[in-house]
């Protein structure tokens, strides 16, 4: 009975625990967007962000994309040849990369690439009491560390979801054109017809920019959050990459379900 | 590293970001959507329209010409109106008949206008007078079935259960 009681009393305190650090992590998101304009006079330090979080995923964003779009040309040509529609296939590589793959791959990629080394950066400053230094010399560490990796990564997200998107529409058409031979004016000509900017390129833009912020937003908090122990740093690494898998997974449904509901 | 090379990677990336964004936009994306202020708006009625969507395209020659604008339930006839917005470069005959086509054998629907020898033109809010309903599979099925057995002598008298 009392076994039972306690495992309650567990289960009430971790979702007591839940709301709190929600709470706290809209709270600072806002202290965030207060700060913002102090880091931006000095912005240096947003660009070397840009530099650790962006110019450093290029390489696996590129890669990455690269083989994407060679899968969806072999997959995609299996499938349409039987309807002997194979001329669709840039339609069908162009249409996945934008709308979905594109930013959804591209954003759990740069959050286990740049999220978890801003977040493990941040917490070992905590621990190593840097944060608390800065406070003493009445810098904001808000507006000094923190929100520079923030907007780092919020502009460096849909700058990789596009740069993910194109290596892979060319990977599709380097196994589409060159290694089977589908028509090349075929390929790129239904392609253009079928993709619209504003309904799918822009869209896809609009949800990589919102994975920005909420991969960046996790990352920050995360890691200002986290336990100032060796453990503590670790486990907030760990939560960084979990929350964010989940949080684009989700978003991803919640935009996709606004943006294309067939009419 | 220091300040300026790291200034140059960023820069690099920043260009390299927006030639893909601009590589989308301009070799896989079109804006094929017409702006809504050029077009005028003619309606249509249909028996049936079949699988048509909103903003199918409106062709004429293979031509497109402008987009469905909406499709409703005419609730007096029980036709489907179907609202075409058509580019303002376009100027067509009165007479102009509206079919309901299809892109290849599973491709989507689209309406095919073809131009009538009128003098006058279409002007916004005008009715086309000809209009050819989509072509509904099954009943073509059922068609042919239909004249398959009125041909045939009726088969002996299936035996009792």
């Amino acid at each position: 009975m009392s076994a039972m009681a306690a495992g309650l009393r567990k289960l009430g305190a971790m979702a007591i625990d839940g709301v709190w650090r929600f709470g706290f992590a809209a709270r600072f998101f806002l202290a965030l967007f207060r700060y913002s304009g102090q880091s931006f006079l000095r912005l240096p330090l947003t660009i070397r962000e840009i530099y650790f979080s962006g110019v450093l995923s290029l390489l696996i964003i590129l890669v990455s994309g690269l083989f994407v779009g060679l899968v969806l040309g072999l997959q995609g040509y299996d499938i349409l040849q039987r309807f002997g529609s194979s001329d669709a296939l840039g339609i069908m590589v162009a249409l996945s990369l934008l709308r979905e793959l594109g930013p959804v791959v591209a954003a759990l990629l740069f959050a286990s690439r740049a999220g978890s080394a801003v977040t493990a950066e941040i917490g070992l400053m905590k621990t190593t009491e840097q944060l608390q230094a800065m406070d003493m010399m009445a810098v904001n560490p808000l507006a000094r560390v923190v929100a520079p990796r923030f907007w780092g990564g919020v502009i460096s997200m849909p700058l990789l979801a596009a740069l993910f998107s194109a290596m892979g529409i060319f990977g599709g058409w380097l196994i589409g054109v060159v290694a089977i031979g589908v028509d090349d004016g075929a390929f790129w000509s239904q392609m253009k017809a079928a993709v619209s900017f504003r309904y799918d390129v822009l869209n896809g833009v609009i949800k990589s920019f919102v994975f920005g912020v909420a991969v960046s937003w996790i990352a920050v908090f995360e890691g200002y959050d986290c336990q100032p122990t060796a453990e503590g740093v670790s486990r907030a690494i760990t939560r960084t990459v979990v929350y964010s898998a989940l949080a684009i997974l989700a978003l991803d449904f919640v935009l996709t379900s606004f943006m294309f509901r067939g009419l | 590293m220091s300040r300026t090379t790291l200034d140059l990677w960023v820069g690099i990336f920043v260009a390299l970001g927006f030639a893909a964004l601009i590589f989308l936009a301009v070799k896989v994306g079109s804006y094929s959507d017409m702006p809504r202020s050029s077009t005028y708006s003619v309606m249509a009625e249909f028996d049936n329209i079949g699988g048509l969507k909103v903003r199918a395209p409106v062709k004429s020659a293979g031509v497109l010409v402008g987009r469905v604008g909406s499709i409703k339930l005419d609730q007096k006839k029980y036709r489907a109106a179907v609202r075409l917005d058509i580019s303002g470069d376009y100027a067509f005959p009165a007479d102009t008949t509206a079919s309901i086509l299809t892109s290849g054998l599973l491709g989507e629907q689209y309406i095919g206008l073809d131009a009538g020898g009128d003098v006058e033109v279409l002007k916004k809010g005008d009715s086309l007078m000809f209009t050819q309903s989509a072509v509904v599979l099954e009943k073509l099925i059922g068609q042919f079935m239909f004249n398959k057995a009125a041909e045939t002598p009726p088969p002996p008298p299936a035996p009792a259960r």
